[in-house]
């Protein structure tokens, strides 16, 4: 990884650098045009800290996210894309140039390509904040080995909060897991995860809110749920608790530019992934309508490359005129 | 100048993954304490950092004084090994 490559301008600056960024720049790199990735986190994004990927094409007995997001930058380093470690905080638009603040300096890149992803949503409840990494967690991977024998609370219902499920068990000695309303995770997660309720591993609340996580002022000691049926409180007495109920867009760097967001704050593109502003295209995770799938995210990531090339093809480069 | 460096890391833990790189990108060595594999000392990390999390990395200087940053944090990685 290359942490200081400095030229102010470039052919594509890819912004994250998950899988739909890699792809691109596996792509745009193999057409040679110079491309340049930076990464505020993680290289692999969500899918590095993610333990076990069993859905993404060509690896029959899973993969961890750590592996593919390595493999993914080794591939795309080996065509010569540059990975830089750093963070946007705003794009301007100059023309067939756009200019990028980030916190390595001022860049300018012909085209651009937003694939900065998605965070863990909070829950939004008293406590949480107050025990953050201190029995609030939001990364099963990074913090579960803290919980060696003790008891966890789960909140969440989808793939991440049933996968991450499943991971925890090689730690906790007793799960909760708290389900708003029911389990929307694969058919292929929920039969791994009825071995662990079998074992007495994993207790399944299903129509269970989580209202407030209480702790002694250093760590966190239960979990209060309601049942959202017949409204009795429930005392959930835990360790610590992992949330994963949804996703947020990484879109905050973009207020004021011309570049649309849907309500949530993804963004929305047309059907060659380009945003309302010319030039500037995004992929993966971040874009309204995705599927929140890395395979889903690789695909949009070569989609978008080859978007790119047209783009650029039918636009002079600025310093040609 | 710094001494050494200790990082408290987990076998699955890609941020801690991103530490090392960063050090090794800047030919800096340290000791890796893998929380996996010797999880007594779990407990070491969690009085240094305050937090129940990983990557923590630990840069003792030269005159014993030691910066403990928590996670991925190049913002406070970076000057911490200057």
């Amino acid at each position: 990884m290359s942490e200081s490559k400095k030229t102010s301008r470039h052919d594509v600056i890819i912004i994250g650098g998950g899988p739909a960024s890699l792809t691109a720049a596996i792509y745009t790199t193999r057409e040679d045009i110079e491309t340049l990735i930076i990464e505020r986190g993680v290289v692999g994004g969500l899918a590095a800290v993610t333990d076990t990927i069993d859905n993404y094409p060509g690896f029959p007995d899973g993969v961890s996210g750590l592996m593919l997001s390595e493999n993914l930058r080794k591939q795309a380093e080996r065509f010569g894309a540059v990975i830089e470690l750093g963070e946007v905080l705003s794009i301007h638009d100059e023309g067939n140039l756009k200019r990028l603040e980030t916190t390595s300096g001022t860049m300018h890149a012909r085209a651009v390509l937003i694939a900065t992803g998605s965070d863990y949503k909070k829950v939004g409840v008293p406590g949480e904040q107050d025990y953050f990494a201190r029995g609030v967690h939001y990364c099963a991977t990074c913090d579960g080995a803290f919980y060696r024998d003790k008891r966890l609370a789960v909140v969440g219902g989808g793939n991440s909060a049933i996968q991450e499920t499943i991971f925890l068990t090689r730690y906790a000695s007793h799960i909760d897991l708290l389900v708003r309303s029911k389990i929307k995770a694969s058919d292929v997660l929920q039969d791994e995860l009825k071995g662990f309720i079998r074992e007495g591993k994993v207790t399944v609340h299903l129509g269970t809110t989580t209202d407030e996580i209480i702790g002694d002022g250093k760590f966190v000691t239960k979990v209060i749920g309601t049942h959202t049926e017949t409204g009795k409180k429930h005392d959930f007495q835990v360790d610590g608790v992992f949330v994963f109920v949804g996703l947020l867009p990484n879109t905050q760097f973009l207020d004021g530019t011309k570049i649309e967001l849907d309500k949530i704050g993804f963004i929305k593109t047309d059907s060659n992934l380009q945003t309302a502003l010319p030039g500037v295209f995004a992929a993966g995770d971040v874009r309204s309508g995705a599927t929140m799938q890395i395979a889903s995210a690789a695909g949009e990531g070569a989609t978008a490359a080859l978007k790119i090339r047209e783009y650029l093809e039918g636009h002079t480069h600025p310093l040609q005129n | 100048m710094v001494k050494n460096i200790t990082i408290f890391t987990t076998n699955t833990c890609g941020y801690c993954q991103m530490v090392k790189k960063y050090l090794g990108a800047k030919g800096m060595s340290y000791e890796e304490v893998n929380l996996d594999e010797c999880p007594q000392r779990q407990a070491e990390a969690l009085e240094l950092s305050g937090a129940m999390t990983v990557p923590v990395t630990v840069v003792t200087k030269q005159d014993e004084t030691q910066e403990v940053i928590v996670g991925y944090n190049l913002a406070r990685l970076a000057p911490a090994l200057s």
